[in-house]
């Protein structure tokens, strides 16, 4: 199993342990990746100002990876959104297309459309599979109970992502709860973090996001767990945010997959990164079995 | 004469030019907090923490940086083996001329008393540099003007830097290939250091031992030679003058120009072409070196200086001041190289927005005319200022700039200084606003908020129905394009399935978020999607639920219908901020 590894501009800048904690886990359950440097924005924060220009990033991520053969693993929701997005879009609306690739054959890239763009949850749950990271969970969490977080964008449009289930998705649950955490139901867990407001309307965006919390914290969490870089910024700096900002504080650290993973399959903390949220998440180490 | 006065033109302009740019340095407003400190307060701030840093345990990477990143260029080396080269070539070549060449008689001298530039090892050294410069040169063409990478643009002041260098060097090596085979220098010098006339036996031979030896060539004396003659010459030679002269093909640079002109060299002797050589030599350096400051030629001072400032400040620990000092001075550290443009995030989106400040390599000069504080038309300070919006923070350009530039921060500093000006910036109107917010905790709340609120209320403003209190709607404003979905996309037409019943406005936690949604949000969803399918241009724009959408595609996802309604939505955002582009102007 071979994927270009798409981590998009806030994972290096500001998110170094979702990359870290990605490698780890990934490289211990057999998965390789390739880096391209190349790789550029994936043309989301974009779609509100122009489409086309949108577009032309995603798909020149595209191209490159394509013109090394490789399918893509993309870290964040709103990156495998747009992705996704773009991919159909080339294939649906062949003018789109032909003006695309016109920039792109500048400098020397193409779409083809012959690649598939898989989030890291998918990979780990269709081509790792639940048993197989059963197997390399050495230390199972106990009486853990999580929130899973599923994030919008790659659960919606289902047409287009194709991720899960839309109404009622069970892979990010099935992927938690093979660390021996208790994946929780709570009713707000299909709902939107905020994060696409946070810059725009940051009182809207705070009012999701505190929503969210409030519910997973009556619903009994005791962490919160994602899998995107937009929703776990929100979860975890902004959430902090308002903790300063409204003196509300709900105080449910939000643990990334691969951070939560790595623990249970005994990964050294530091490489998890675990110290580099912004929440304290340490005491979920207690969770962990002996 | 000539010579002297030209020098000490040249050197007035080149230091008059450095106070300019210095000046510039302390003056230049970028952030906001140094605006209201005068430009002698800020000379001042810095000198005293250069003085406390050299003094402290920083000195230690300030002499780090100074070996691997402004020596050896580390992170061009890093970035790509071909430009370290390029620029190895060049800076290397030409440091060790401008030391051992141009500045013989201070430097060479000083070490080397018996120094003549005839001599080896200087001849042959003088020529090595020379030509690693030429290659270099001909290199950064090839990279420049053949290789092309995408989006590196280059400027009339690149290709002048390269003229410059190639003029002085070429000139150069000319020279030294016309004045070997110079007949008029060599009897000028026989005259200076042998004291012979022209029919002496001693000038015979002495210059048939030159003729054939050291490449000179006489008018009336040629080869075959006696080899007797030869020997009598050598021996005047040895005694007047191989204590200044190695055989010229150690200066093979030169030798092979006095190889290459030897038929013509006599006439190019008598129309005195080395005298015109020497002085485009001269003139050229002269020009280099008076327009120095004011050419990308400045980095050779400036670079190293943001490299060190950088790496010993930060903006939690320094000054707020001496940032925005440095920052002035990283205007002019950056040398137009472009490596940051080839790794930028977003370079891609110039081609399509047609704007080419969002490349962090030109955003530099566009930035630097917006804080000098000149006057700029309406047109070209937008086009600026969504240049240097459209960037996802992710860093690369700054991690990877050769002069250290904290690139990043500039942005966002000018950004935020731009914003001042109260100019509606629709852009701010997505996520690309996201890392400001996680910055907001470094401005006042109000600073914060202002541009998102001029933006909206601009976009809201420029569609009339909105602003009427009645809203009264006659169909006449319909837009038959929208309402034929002309102006959407495949996916975002399907508005005109949409039967009205709710779903989204229902499903939407956004709405579902206010008491009253419709009058925070102005619209709600389906509503939107009505106005879409009437044709009602202004109500459908002048939403405020358009920039509330958190794009979460519940309402699509749930809509029995089929309406792509976030993608409708999405779309409408799109065309609002065109039609409020187009009405700025
Ligand atoms: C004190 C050192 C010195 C002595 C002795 C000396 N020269 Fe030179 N010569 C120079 C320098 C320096 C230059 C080049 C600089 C210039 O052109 O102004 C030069 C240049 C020349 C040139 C022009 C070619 C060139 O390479 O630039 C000729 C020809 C020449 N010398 C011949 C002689 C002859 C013949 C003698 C002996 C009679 C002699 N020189 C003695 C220092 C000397």
């Amino acid at each position: 199993m071979k994927f270009a590894l798409f981590l998009g501009c806030n994972i290096p800048a500001r998110l170094k342990q979702y990359e870290s904690s990605t490698r780890a886990v990934l490289g211990n359950l057999g998965v390789e990746l390739v880096d391209i440097k190349e790789f550029n924005c994936c043309g989301y924060p974009m779609r509100n100002i122009d489409f086309k220009t949108s577009i032309l990033a995603a798909a020149r991520n595209l191209a490159l990876a394509e013109k090394q053969g490789l399918n893509m693993i993309v870290l964040c929701m709103c990156g495998y959104g747009m992705l996704k997005k773009a991919d159909h879009a080339m294939k649906e609306e062949p003018s789109l297309r032909e003006v695309i690739n016109t920039t792109l054959k500048k400098e020397g890239l193409q779409f083809r459309g012959d690649l598939e763009i898989r989030h890291l949850l998918s990979v780990l749950y269709n081509e790792v599979s639940v048993e197989a990271i059963r197997q390399r969970v050495t230390r199972p969490f106990k009486d853990l109970k999580i929130a899973t977080h599923y994030g919008c964008h790659a659960l919606r449009p289902s047409e287009i992502v194709q991720f899960d289930d839309p109404v009622n998705p069970t892979l990010f649950d099935k992927l938690v709860e093979a660390t021996g955490a208790q994946s929780i139901y709570w009713q707000s867990r299909l709902d939107c973090c905020g994060a696409p407001l946070f810059g725009i309307n940051d009182n809207l965006s705070m009012d999701l996001a505190e929503k969210k919390l409030l519910d997973a914290k009556r619903s009994g969490a005791h962490y919160l767990c994602d899998a995107c870089t937009y929703c776990h910024l929100q979860f975890d700096t902004v959430q902090e945010m308002i903790s300063t900002k409204r003196g509300e504080n709900h105080l449910l650290p939000a643990i990334l997959y691969p951070q939560l993973l790595g623990l249970s399959m005994g990964i050294d903390e530091r490489i998890l990164g675990l110290e580099m949220n912004h929440i304290d998440i340490s005491g979920i180490k207690g969770f962990l079995s002996e | 004469m000539f010579f002297s006065i030209a020098l000490y033109i040249a050197l007035a302009i080149f230091v008059g030019g450095l106070i300019y740019k210095i000046g510039t340095w302390f003056s230049l407003k970028i952030a906001t907090q140094a605006q209201t400190i005068s430009p002698s307060q800020r000379l001042l701030a810095a000198v005293k923490g250069i003085v406390l840093t050299i003094l402290s345990a920083k000195i230690l990477t300030l002499i780090k940086v100074f070996f691997l990143d402004i020596i050896l260029q580390r992170k061009v080396f890093q970035e790509s083996r071909f430009r370290w080269l390029i620029h190895i070539l060049i800076y290397g070549g030409f440091m060790f001329l401008v030391l051992m060449h141009a500045l013989d008689p201070i430097i060479t001298v000083g070490i080397f008393p018996d120094y003549a530039p005839t001599l080896n090892p200087f001849l042959f050294l003088r020529d090595l540099f020379g030509v690693l410069v030429i290659v270099g040169v001909i290199l950064a063409v090839y990279r420049r003007y053949i290789l092309k990478a995408p989006r590196l643009t280059t400027t009339t002041m690149d290709t002048y830097a390269l003229i410059i260098l190639a003029v002085i060097i070429v000139s150069g090596i000319i020279l030294e290939g016309t004045k070997i085979t110079s007949y008029t220098r060599y009897q000028e010098m026989v005259n200076d250091y042998a004291g012979l006339e022209e029919g002496e036996d001693d000038y015979q031979a002495l210059t048939a031992f030159w003729v054939k030896e050291f490449s000179m060539i006489s008018p009336d004396i040629t080869a075959p030679f006696d080899s007797s003659l030869i020997e009598e010459g050598r021996e005047i030679h040895e005694m007047s003058c191989a204590g200044c002269h190695s055989k010229p093909q150690w200066g093979f640079g030169g030798f092979l120009v006095a190889k290459a002109t030897k038929g013509i060299s006599l006439p190019i002797d008598r129309a005195h072409i080395p005298s015109v050589l020497w002085y485009i030599h001269f003139l050229a350096c002269f020009i280099g070196l008076a327009y120095l400051p004011f050419s990308k030629f400045l980095h050779i001072i400036t670079s190293p200086l943001s490299l060190l400032a950088n790496s010993v400040m930060s903006k939690r620990t320094s000054y707020p001041v001496n940032i925005a000092t440095r920052q002035a001075l990283e205007f002019d550290a950056c040398m137009h190289c472009g490596q940051c443009t080839g790794r930028c995030s977003v370079g891609i989106m110039s081609e399509a927005l047609q704007n080419v400040n969002i490349l962090p390599s030109e955003k530099i000069p566009s930035l630097k005319k917006v804080s000098s504080g000149k006057e700029m038309a309406e047109g070209e300070f937008r086009t600026i200022l969504e240049g240097a919006y459209v960037c996802t923070n992710c860093h690369r350009c700054t991690d990877v700039c050769p002069a250290g530039i904290n690139l990043e921060d500039l942005w966002f500093n000018m950004r935020e200084e731009m914003f001042q000006r109260n100019y509606p910036l629709f852009f701010a109107l997505s996520p690309l606003s996201f890392y400001r917010g996680l910055m907001r905790e470094t401005m006042p709340d109000s600073d914060y908020e202002r541009p998102l609120d001029q933006a909206r209320e601009a976009i809201i403003a420029s569609y009339d129905l909105m602003k009427s209190q009645d809203r009264a709607i006659t169909l006449n404003p319909a837009d038959q394009d929208l309402r034929s979905g002309l102006l959407l996309s495949d996916q975002a037409n399907t508005f005109q399935m949409c039967f009205g019943c709710q779903t989204c406005t229902n499903v939407c936690p956004v709405v579902a978020n206010y008491e009253n949604p419709k009058e925070v949000l102005g619209m709600l969803p389906h509503e939107i999607m009505y106005a879409a399918g009437l044709g009602i241009k202004d109500l459908a724009f002048g939403s405020r639920m358009l920039w509330d959408c958190t794009t979460c595609y519940q309402c699509q996802e749930q809509c029995p219908q089929g309406v792509r309604v976030t993608e409708v939505l999405y779309e409408l955002k799109n065309l609002a901020i065109a039609n409020a582009t187009t009405a700025k102007g």
